[in-house]
């Protein structure tokens, strides 16, 4: 064995007790990060996930970014006009089979219509406002994840019925209504149809679930009072996380607002991203209190070891060495720490992950999610190490700047 | 070349005005205006009453401290301007420490001790460095405590390891704080008599600081401090017999 790590080994061995307390100090700083990266890196995917799955990754709506000129301004180049009746534009996106092609064309996923109405849904004296949306059934399992979210009835039932429609779960349980009952959708210009329930479906999305309702796109298109509205392009992409980059070229394409998932919860991604600051700042102090303990131990050993340095220094050792054996011991200390963390960790995590909570904020799990990623565990240990070098770099200086001849006049 | 070049060159220390001077609210000089020559192959004992400045003389001459002013050469080169790693590679390789306490590393073995600067210098392989430790500790008579701890053995058998230790990197020259300090009269004899083998029969050099006026009578040459300075510096068969 090298020298220096012979020395630092031995000093190590040699204080068994506090070396333990010190190791014991690292591992449990490593093993609790690594718990909670998994927890936070685990709800944060879970999180992700469901925002991802309960929206369309890009929405095109039939409104644009600005407000396109009145006829007035455009025709006179006037800054200002006053007193005019805007010009009333028809709603929807125009030639939207059009769009739907040329998209189609290019985008990797799947594109479906829809027509979205703000309706009052009446049903046993109760009023509750929701959001219809009018869906092509054949279409909308390319987009969304309504098919498989459908816990009574499927999407094919919206063809059973005249005027059919599928209700979130909490949605119909606010109403009172139950499958197989007849509720009026009313919306603020009159339109009004009795629709026949054929589904309740269950996104874990609480808003969701309270406030959507899918009728077909001509029922929507009833309720709107235009004949062939579509106002909603939904595109699903094969990759979420491209979704942004499309939308864009969409919106450039089309002049039509285009919004991915990313814009439209721009804000949550946000607060993730405080959230990740706010982990990683907490590991790191769960990690530079665990090195206090390192630094405890190897300031211990050097006051305790002056003697074996000024005789190691006066045999002709030089101050570099002498302070890599301090180093040393400060790593030796930080690894095993690393290790047994690593085993802590992994055991924290699975042990979390068997027990059960139930969360109904904003989603409802019963175990909670969690993150195995090697990252954590390199990250930890890499922080652990760190730590540990920087806790036993003053005492290592130190040690390495010790006068021999201070020390061997004092013991002579 | 001079002739006074020619001494420097051929002596292994040469001590030229040296003086110490420990800074502090009152400065205390340890040692003032040394000139000093040790040529191949003595045996020098440095003697003098408690506080002379005895071992603060070994300490200049075995770098491990520097004088305030004045310079020491080792093997004829001046190293008042060499940085600390180069005086611990002198130290390492040319120079043996011997202490009155034994110094030797309380968790490590007598092998590994004795082996220690042999590893530091780096120049043997490690089979090599066990088979020259266990030779050395063998000619010492210490052979089967090679495996024990320091604290396993007795206060002569300690003071022969750290001589062993001393003589690891085979150095030209031993330089002993009171070696003999702190052992009973037998090991002391024993102890004297291994340094004095050194000189005779290894050709090594030693400089020895001691109190014992009956062995540095025994030595080649003492040289005598009062008050941090040289009083006398003579071969034995020159010097009068009194106290140290």
């Amino acid at each position: 064995m090298n020298l220096v790590l012979d020395i630092a080994v031995t000093h190590v061995r040699h204080r068994a007790r506090q070396s333990l307390v010190a190791v014991a100090g690292v591992a449990i700083g490593v093993g609790f990060s690594i718990m909670m990266a998994a927890l936070m890196e685990g709800s944060q995917n879970d999180f992700m996930k469901v925002l991802i799955d309960a929206l369309p990754h890009i929405t095109v709506s039939d409104q644009r970014r600005q407000a396109p000129p009145q006829p007035a301004e455009a025709a006179f180049a006037a800054a200002e006009i006053h007193g005019l009746t805007p010009q009333v534009l028809r709603r929807g996106i125009k030639n939207p089979l059009a769009i739907m092609a040329g998209l189609e064309g290019w985008v990797p996923g799947a594109v479906a219509p829809s027509v979205k109405v703000q309706a009052l849904l009446r049903y046993a004296g109760r009023d509750i406002a929701a959001s219809i949306s009018g869906i092509d059934p054949r279409r909308e399992p390319k987009v969304s994840q309504l098919a498989t979210q459908m816990r009574q009835g499927d999407l094919k039932a919206l063809y059973t019925a005249k005027d059919a429609i599928i209700l979130g779960d909490r949605l119909a349980e606010k109403i009172g209504a139950r499958l197989g009952a007849n509720i009026t959708v009313q919306t603020t210009e009159g339109a009004r149809v009795t629709a026949h329930v054929v589904g309740l479906f269950h996104s874990g999305v609480r808003a969701a679930d309270e406030g959507n309702a899918y009728v077909l796109i001509k029922t929507a298109q009833i309720l709107a009072q235009q004949t062939g509205l579509v106002n909603e392009l939904r595109v699903r992409a094969a990759d979420p996380l491209s979704a942004r980059r499309i939308a864009d070229r969409i919106e450039s394409e089309t002049g039509y607002k285009s919004v991915s998932w990313q814009e439209a919860n721009e804000d949550l991604l946000s607060a993730l991203v405080i959230r990740n600051i706010l982990m990683y700042t907490i590991v790191g102090a769960i990690l530079l209190v665990a090195s206090f303990g390192t630094y405890n131990i190897i300031s211990t050993i050097t006051h305790e070891k002056t003697r074996d340095i000024a005789i190691l220094k006066s045999l002709g050792l030089r101050q570099a060495t002498v302070r890599r054996i301090f180093l040393l011991e400060s790593l030796i200390i930080g690894l095993l720490g690393a290790v047994i963390g690593w085993g802590i960790g992994f055991g924290l995590t699975v042990l979390l992950g068997s027990v059960e909570f139930k969360v109904s904020a904003v989603t409802e799990i019963t175990r909670l999610p969690l993150a195995y990623s090697l990252w954590h565990y390199v990250l930890a240990a890499v922080v652990a190490l760190l730590s540990s070098l920087l806790a036993g770099l003053f005492p290592a200086r130190k040690a390495a700047r010790l006068h021999p001849v201070d020390i061997i006049r004092g013991a002579t | 070349m001079s002739s006074a070049a020619d001494a420097a060159s051929s002596s292994l220390i040469v001590a030229r005005d040296a003086t110490r001077i420990l800074e502090g609210v009152v400065p205390v000089t340890l040692v003032r205006g040394i000139n000093m020559t040790v040529r191949p192959r003595e045996f020098v004992a440095i003697t003098g009453p408690s506080g002379s400045g005895k071992s603060s003389l070994l300490y200049l001459l075995g770098l491990l401290d520097l004088p305030t002013s004045g310079e020491v050469l080792i093997g004829g080169k001046a190293t008042a301007h060499m940085d600390e790693d180069e005086r611990a590679m002198i130290r390492l390789a040319t120079l043996g420490f011997v202490f009155q306490f034994h110094f030797l590393l309380p968790e490590f073995s007598i092998l590994d001790n004795v082996m220690l600067p042999m590893r530091a210098l780096g120049q043997l392989s490690l089979d090599e460095i066990r088979a020259r430790a266990h030779q050395l500790l063998d000619a010492l008579g210490l052979s089967d405590r090679a495996h024990k701890l320091p604290e396993q053995l007795s206060g002569g058998q300690r003071q022969r390891v750290a001589v062993a230790r001393a003589l690891a990197n085979d150095p030209p020259v031993i330089l002993a704080d009171e070696p003999t300090g702190s052992l009973d009269s037998k090991s002391s004899e024993q102890v004297f008599q291994i340094l004095r083998d050194l000189v005779d029969q290894r050709g090594k050099t030693v400089v020895a600081v001691t109190h014992d006026l009956g062995l540095a009578r025994r030595m080649d040459r003492r040289i005598q401090l009062v008050d941090g300075a040289i009083a006398t510096d003579a071969a034995n068969s020159h010097l009068p017999e009194r106290s140290p």
